[in-house]
């Protein structure tokens, strides 16, 4: 796609050369994750610097920050790390979005701290990643918190691993280190569903940039491409366009003008498969059966639009729908049920007891919910469930039983990602508790509950 | 589904079998619309009394032709509310003026000017007004009881931006506080409040400087005028041209000259800087943004420069 279509000229800020920036690109998304101390920011601000996104008036504000911290060489970390907080104890707490741009891709990069308590911002970082890089330090190797987030990134479905050894300098580029780290990891994630061409470990240096935008002279031994060149090329799946048409209906768009008195439109973004005119149709969880008369997008009428656009879809039938409902395929209908099964990422400090009453939010509609069941406890290093835990505490993964006031239209998430996640929120003062992945999307779970 | 079939189809899980007759990717304009008008209805949705934050920059008006698009064909379901520093450029003034009675929108303006008058504010000795913009804001918001207020942020702007929410709560002081963000997961917004706490909402968030001047070219989005090259009186003040006016300047060693400039931001006129420009036109202008060596705040913001964490000091405040 990007060939064909016309460049603009851009100059990098230090060197005066151009790079060709293309106008209509692709967009990978993609998340940072590691352990702390591991070198992430550094990786993420040397990848901005080294694909000339580094403007030169932000690159003056790291050198003369990293001047008055008396640094010789400027701190990378700087341009990533944009909270007073994380610049004083030289740590990532929040996760941070950064955009930036080769002639082959867009890339939206979602940089998540490493840090124990801070997880669950890996987990708000991955779900809606189509790749990760995980990082972990050479001298170190394979951690407990590396087999944790990847644990977590197989959980939430994201397609591709890269496992970036960093500090390969700090090993003197020894080959049998990135070897034996690479085999451990290649192992785990097997264990957790991946296959081997959806891998990639790739030997780098953060600090000095070897392997990160250009392949290094100093790793002869490595034949993979470059940190950059992966992402360039790494082949990005679309959302499925065979998968059975969803819309949770968001807002009822009812002009009551002169011009359009009798306008009833159901406003939403299509979370799966294709809407078309002339579709037949189910409202659920009401289950009443309709037709698809018009489908407006925001530039007009189309005969069809595909998942991620936003559109606001006319029936033929009188029907009463409102915020919350989903129009779904009359062909292909998801389970319509009060009782959910779910892999839940505890992120609250505030454990999960049982019993507790919270909010579900699915789709656009929030309901009451109960926990009727703590089933397993998810035990990362193992990759096995432990039975009946009693509660779930920050950061930990389990499957849960909730029974909810009213009945939701839900798919499996391992099937349709939009209408298979929820959040749980807190009832008491609203803030999110966890995320939710309808069914049991991880493998081994499924094993530990089968005993 | 028996266990088994759920592990069968788990094993599949990290596979992505649609490579091979992958269909044509979303343009990526039509994805960051599509987000942003999700963003819109679903605050429609969940508040009771949302207020879009417009200024007649750029920004704005492009946060108001996604309102406009998103409610189609209804009108936009929202009030506008602009806080005037009462140093704001006249042909903006004007620009937000038209367009309001064009689309037969409700515009709040808060007046920074009437602060000072009355004493509840009081100049600040560099006679920048940008931040003395906090205190109305959050009075407007508490008066007409807003609770949910778009703003046109983007998170390329600064990286104190970069970690900012897509819905971001804030608390009865209209303060942000970065260590206790929710989580945001999905496209499942977090609508939740207590009474007196506010959300600030960025339907822009993933949108970078490029791709707003890309989406102005694409969807014919007039703009104030002083956003393409005209000739103009302008002075030097620390690198950056200002332009004369009740905000001060120029002093007695600046002197005034006549360039060709544009604006790349439009915001209070004592620390809002032009930049020198023959770029007459939104494709000039995208080939200029390309190729420039300084982002957009760093190049004609003063308030960014005072400290390493300015942004953030002034969002914590409860500034946007």
């Amino acid at each position: 796609m990007t060939d064909e279509t016309e460049t603009l000229t851009r100059f990098a800020p230090d060197s005066g050369t151009e790079v060709a920036l293309p106008v209509h690109t692709d967009l990978l998304r993609l998340a940072t994750a590691g352990s702390v101390d591991d070198g992430k920011s550094t990786l993420v601000g040397r990848l901005l610097h080294d694909t000339k996104s580094v403007l030169a008036d932000q690159l003056e504000a790291v050198h003369r920050a990293s001047a008055d911290r008396g640094l010789s060489q400027p701190d990378l970390s700087l341009l990533v790390d944009g909270l007073r907080a994380e610049r004083e104890q030289g740590i990532t707490i929040d996760v941070a979005y950064r955009y930036f741009a080769t002639p082959k891709r867009t890339f939206v990069l979602a940089d998540t701290p490493g840090h124990v308590q801070y997880t669950r911002n890996t987990v708000t970082g991955a779900s809606t990643a189509q790749l990760a890089v995980l990082l972990v330090d050479a001298r170190k190797g394979v951690l407990e918190q590396t087999r944790r987030h990847a644990a977590v990134l197989a959980l939430l479905g994201v397609p591709r691993l890269v496992l970036a050894v960093n500090k390969i300098d700090m090993v003197d580029f020894d080959e049998s280190v990135h070897t034996s780290i690479a085999a451990e990891f290649a192992e785990h994630a097997r264990a957790l569903g991946y296959s081997d061409d959806h891998v990639v470990t790739v030997p780098v240096s953060a600090l000095h940039g070897d392997n990160v935008v250009e392949r290094s002279e100093r790793t002869p031994w490595y034949t993979g491409p470059a940190l950059l060149e992966h992402l360039e090329t790494v082949p990005v799946a679309p959302d499925p366009h065979d998968a059975p048409f969803r819309l949770p209906v968001q807002y009822v768009i009812r002009p009551r003008t002169a011009e359009h008195p009798d306008y009833r439109g159901y406003a939403g973004q299509v979370a799966a498969g294709v809407v078309s005119e002339g579709e037949e149709v189910a409202v659920l969880p009401g289950g009443a059966h309709s037709r698809v008369v018009k489908v407006d997008t925001p530039d007009g009428s189309a005969p069809s639009a595909a998942a991620g656009r936003s559109v606001t879809v006319l029936l033929e039938d009188d029907v009463d729908i409102a915020r919350g409902d989903v129009i779904v395929s009359a062909a292909g209908q998801p389970r319509v049920t009060d009782e959910i099964e779910a892999t839940v990422c505890w992120l609250a400090e505030k454990p999960l007891a049982p019993r507790a009453r919270v909010l579900i939010k699915h789709g656009a509609r929030t309901v009451q919910a109960k926990v009727t069941e703590l089933v397993t406890r998810f035990d990362e290093q193992e990759l096995s469930g432990v039975g009946a835990p009693e509660q779930l505490e920050l950061n930990e993964i389990g499957k849960v039983r909730f029974r909810t006031s009213e009945s939701l239209p839900v798919d499996e998430y391992a099937n349709s990602k939009r209408t298979g996640s929820f959040i749980v929120l807190d009832p008491s003062d609203g803030s999110t508790l966890a995320a939710g992945l309808v069914g049991v999307p991880l493998a081994p779970l499924a094993a530990a509950a089968a005993d | 589904m028996t266990t088994e079939a759920i592990m069968d189809q788990n094993l599949d899980l990290p596979e992505d079998p649609a490579i091979a007759e992958a269909p044509p990717q979303v343009d990526n304009l039509d994805a960051l619309e599509s987000e942003a008008i999700h963003i819109f209805r679903e605050v429609a949705g969940e508040f009771d009394r949302p207020v879009i934050l417009f200024s007649g920059g750029k920004d704005s008006t492009v946060l108001l032709h996604l309102a406009l698009k998103a409610f189609r064909p209804a009108p936009v379901p929202f009030p506008l509310l602009h806080v005037d520093t009462g140093h704001n450029f006249e042909e903006v003034l004007q620009f937000r003026d038209d367009l309001v009675s064009r689309h037969d929108l409700r515009l709040v303006v808060e007046r920074v000017q009437d602060w000072i008058d009355d004493g509840r504010l009081s100049e600040r000795p560099d006679g920048t007004r940008n931040p003395l913009q906090t205190q109305p804001l959050l009075e407007a918001i508490e008066q007409n009881r807003f609770d949910a207020v778009f703003g046109g942020g983007r998170r390329d702007e600064e990286r104190a931006r970069a970690k900012e929410r897509v819905f971001s709560l804030r608390d009865s002081f209209g303060q942000w506080d970065p260590r206790r963000q929710r989580p945001e997961l999905w496209n499942l917004y977090n609508g939740k409040h207590r009474a007196g706490e506010h959300m600030r909402v960025f339907p822009l968030s993933n949108w970078t400087e490029l791709d707003v001047w890309r989406y102005i070219q694409r969807e014919k989005i007039e703009l104030a005028e002083l956003y393409y090259a005209h000739r103009r009186e302008v002075f030097d003040r620390d690198g950056m041209w200002l332009t004369s006016g009740p905000w001060g300047g120029p002093g007695a060693d600046e002197q005034v000259v006549e360039k060709t400039v544009r604006y790349r931001t439009v915001g209070d006129g004592s620390c809002t800087g032009a930049v020198e420009s023959e770029a007459y036109t939104v494709d000039d202008v995208i080939a200029e943004v390309a190729a420039s060596h300084l982002t957009e705040r760093g190049a004609t913001r003063a308030d960014d420069r005072m400290s390493e964490a300015a942004m953030e000091d002034r969002k914590r405040e409860g500034y946007f």
